[in-house]
């Protein structure tokens, strides 16, 4: 296999320089790539996927009658990132969760944001994830978003951006791990020369963190992963993650509540459940206060939460910072409640429910990214510079009659890393969602999921929509700073 | 252990044992018919009766040649007992209950069943290797579970299912016998009555060690070694009174007493098992006996679900004794 035909075509590369040379910190990947026989990476790339069949690392593909199940496509050319641009992005995630926490908290108990004039109350009241329920609670810790997959791009001139910040349910850290397992097996000497940094702790330090949210109260507490069951796209995550931290899988069906408490039938009889993982949108979690036809959740969980007799994770109500009108005002929220500049900045955004700023979305419709508020998985998005002029006429429209649920972004040049198309490499567009974990404090996964659009030119990286996954190295500083390699190998 | 998962792991294994012994028949009736004499018809209904899915046959099905028999007996995907559809209720068990299972007992039942599926799609019939590789792939989930699941709930729910399904069937493997049409003259004690009886210990995997324990094949001498043998591990009695042994580590509660229905229905079936004689048995018919243990095998798995799959719900007052 050779890199040396690879072209970059224009675009920011991770892996090369413009020039075609590799970036120096990852020149040991691209010799070892070089020095594999022809049709090598192939058979690699074909043992892995036959791996992720047998393991069963499928999702099911939906309205498909035979059941048929697939492997989130994956591609075994790793995206690398230096120890120095980490360090970065992980200060730069801390700062952003902190102040997102603090808004969640905020809004919910005295809305100061609002009061002085930062953020309008009509637009914290008319996001579609605000829950009324929330207001006046306390959770513990003060933590209201413990798992966080904030997505990342970098533009062609080399920056960094916030993309969304999905405090809801976000899901994708079972590949992390599974991608990973994949790549140590593969290229395990470039792993090791390169140092880089483990991720096989996520389920302990997961559980650690589930288990220091829970209600004050006496023992270890009970902790459960609720899933909508073994038909929902992500149902492998949700049981791998409770395979992997050791801890019940839980249907609604399996829970009840009784006197304000949640419990889970067991073959003993009612057994107390003290936390709960849960991977069901607000919407599905108790049908006596949302939507009454769930049949996914449990009546009587939220007056449990609100009495602090559960914690949920993440909180109900975190939704409302996923509205990606609050999330052009997060900037201002870093300096309102920590004093301090943005560290990752966000994508610069126009927000139509302003007059001014909807002007200019549609008189510059064409070179611009319209998003809907409150959609998440690439749904219902325009991509101007891709668009027809029908298109661009169809979203002018909505946005003047709905401007308080769209936003627009100038088109971004999103990176690529080489990429395995057929028997050779092509660059690929991709994103990065590390993952972030808040009980105690606030831990980053060091990497993320690399999520490559595996069409040719295509900057969706969607899984629902042809996107597939990279694993993601962050490698030591050169200075001999190898991250200690432990943890068990997964 | 959550009651969802309890029966999941209960019939998990049920169908794995299911679609061993599946293949065991289908294959011991091949090399069965090509011992008999000649002029003798080959016999598949029969194996179609002991399922019990005769009626389920008749629907889609002419006729009753070897074809037609292993084809619904193994590829069929509408037959709910075929290996297939066997395979696929297990793996769907499986798959709802992962978090709990070791990854060795996952990715053994996971590749069992794609590679029946694969060749459902591809085989025009079962042949010999398949049948073999069927078997092979149950005792390796056996085996894994043995090696790599806990020995505690899970385990013994695992045992249960298992256990329970292949008494079941060793009922049906002695039964068949019952359905099989033989001139007169080859009836009981005749050289094709003992190519029968040694075609059936085949089935159950049972021929050497019954030499070792009686020596040349006879009917009554099989009929014992397979329902009341103290050690064979196929024979009917050995598999209940396992069954029984898993069901009290899960309860604590000592052998010879019961705090609920499964314990009572298990327990007494085991002793009865223990104090059965195989003349008995004979003199007061061998179909009914075996219709009738069946029968007991289903009150024992009905009990099982009132027992701990759906209890009815813990009240409040007793709620609190386990928070």
């Amino acid at each position: 296999m050779k890199l040396d035909a690879y072209e970059t075509e224009g675009f920011y590369d991770e892996l090369f320089l413009a020039g075609g040379n590799p970036r120096k910190e990852f020149k040991s990947l691209v010799d070892r790539i070089n020095s594999l026989p022809s049709g090598d990476l192939v058979r690699r790339q074909g043992a892995a996927e036959r791996n992720l069949m047998h393991m069963g690392i499928t999702f099911n593909v939906y309205g498909d009658d035979a059941g048929e199940e697939r492997i989130l496509p994956f591609d075994l050319i790793p995206r690398l990132v230096t120890a120095k641009e980490w360090d970065w992005i992980e200060r730069g995630l801390q700062q952003r969760i902190k102040a997102l926490n603090l808004f969640l908290d905020d809004i919910y108990y005295g809305q100061r944001i609002v009061k002085d004039g930062i953020i309008p109350e009509e637009l914290i009241l008319s996001a579609k994830g605000f829950r009324r329920e929330c207001v006046g609670l306390a959770p513990p810790r003060g933590v209201w978003c413990h798992v966080t997959g904030t997505d990342l791009v970098r533009d062609g001139d080399g920056q960094i951006y916030v993309l969304e910040d999905n405090l809801r349910v976000p899901s994708g850290v079972s590949y992390v791990l599974q991608n990973r397992a994949v790549l140590k097996r593969t290229f395990p000497r470039v792993f090791r020369g390169l140092g880089v940094r483990p991720v096989s702790d996520y389920p302990g330090r997961l559980r650690a963190m589930l288990e220091d949210v829970a209600p004050d109260g006496r023992g270890p507490p009970q902790v459960a992963v609720l899933t909508p069951g073994q038909f929902n796209s992500a149902y492998f995550e949700h049981s791998f993650l409770a395979q992997q931290m050791g801890v019940e899988l839980v249907e609604g069906r399996d829970l009840t509540v009784e006197d304000g408490a949640v419990f889970m039938r067991t073959t003993a009889g009612l057994k107390r459940v003290h936390v709960i993982y849960r991977r069901i949108d607000d919407d599905f979690l108790d049908p006596e206060v949302f939507r009454a036809d769930s049949m996914l959740g449990v009546p009587g969980l939220m007056e449990a939460y609100q009495r602090d007799r559960v914690t949920l994770v993440n909180a109900p109500g975190t939704g409302v910072a996923d509205d990606k009108v609050i999330y052009a005002y997060v900037p201002k929220m870093i300096r309102f409640y920590l004093g301090e500049d943005a560290i990752i900045p966000n994508v610069p955004t126009y927000l139509c429910w302003d007059k001014q700023q909807m002007e200019h979305v549609l008189d510059h419709i064409e070179s611009m990214v319209v998003k809907p508020a409150n959609e998440s998985g690439g749904y219902g998005m325009l991509i101007g510079p891709h668009a027809s002029a029908s298109e661009h006429e169809e979203f002018r429209q909505r946005i003047r009659s709905d401007g308080r649920n769209y936003i627009a972004q100038s088109t971004l040049s999103l990176s690529r890393v080489p990429t395995l198309i057929e028997d050779h490499l092509e660059g690929r567009h991709v994103d990065l969602r590390p993952f972030i974990l808040y009980g105690r404090k606030i831990y980053v996964l060091p990497g993320g999921l690399t999520r490559v659009a595996l069409r040719k030119g295509s900057l969706v990286v969607n899984s629902s929509q042809g996107g597939g996954s990279k694993d993601t190295w962050v490698i030591a500083a050169e200075s001999g700073d190898r991250a200690t390699s432990g943890g068990p190998a997964s | 252990m959550l009651s969802r998962v309890a029966e999941s792991i209960y019939w998990m294994n049920r169908y794995i044992e299911r679609a061993e012994n599946m293949a065991r028949i289908v294959d011991v009736n091949e090399h069965l018919m090509l011992d008999l004499p000649p002029g003798l018809a080959a016999q598949w209904a029969p194996l179609v009766a002991i399922t019990g899915d005769e009626a389920e046959f008749k629907k889609r099905y002419s006729g009753t040649d070897q074809d037609e028999v292993s084809w619904f007996l193994t590829f069929d995907a509408a037959n709910p007992n075929s290996i297939l559809s066997s395979l696929r209720a297990a793996r769907e068990n499986a798959r709802s209950i992962r978090e709990i299972l070791s990854s060795a007992v996952w990715a053994e039942i996971n590749e069992a069943y794609h590679y029946v599926e694969h060749l459902a799609q591809t085989q025009a019939a079962p042949h010999h290797t398949f049948l073999r590789n069927v078997i092979r792939a149950s005792h390796s989930v056996e085996g894994a579970t043995s090696a790599t699941l806990s020995h505690a709930e899970a385990y013994h729910f695992s045992r249960i299912g298992r256990l329970t399904e292949r008494a079941d069937q060793t009922t049906r493997f002695v039964d068949i016998r019952y359905f099989m049409l033989l001139p007169s003259s080859d009836e009981v004690g005749s050289p094709t009555d003992d190519l029968h009886w040694t075609a059936v210990l085949q089935s159950a995997s049972a021929l050497e060690m019954y030499r070792q324990r009686h020596g040349m094949v006879q009917m009554q001498a099989t009929v014992e070694f397979l329902l009341v043998d103290p050690d064979f591990p196929r024979s009917v009695r050995s598999c209940v009174s396992r069954a029984n042994e898993s069901l009290r580590a899960i309860t604590g509660t000592r052998s010879g007493t019961y705090r609920n229905a499964a314990e009572r229905r298990l327990g007494r079936l085991a002793a009865e098992l223990d104090y059965t004689s195989v003349e008995e048995v004979i003199i007061e018919g061998l179909h009914e006996f075996l219709d009738s243990t069946q029968a007991k095998l289903n009150e024992c798995g009905t009990a099982l679900h009132e027992s701990f799959f759906a209890p009815q719900l813990t009240t409040r007052a007793n709620a609190a004794e386990f928070s």
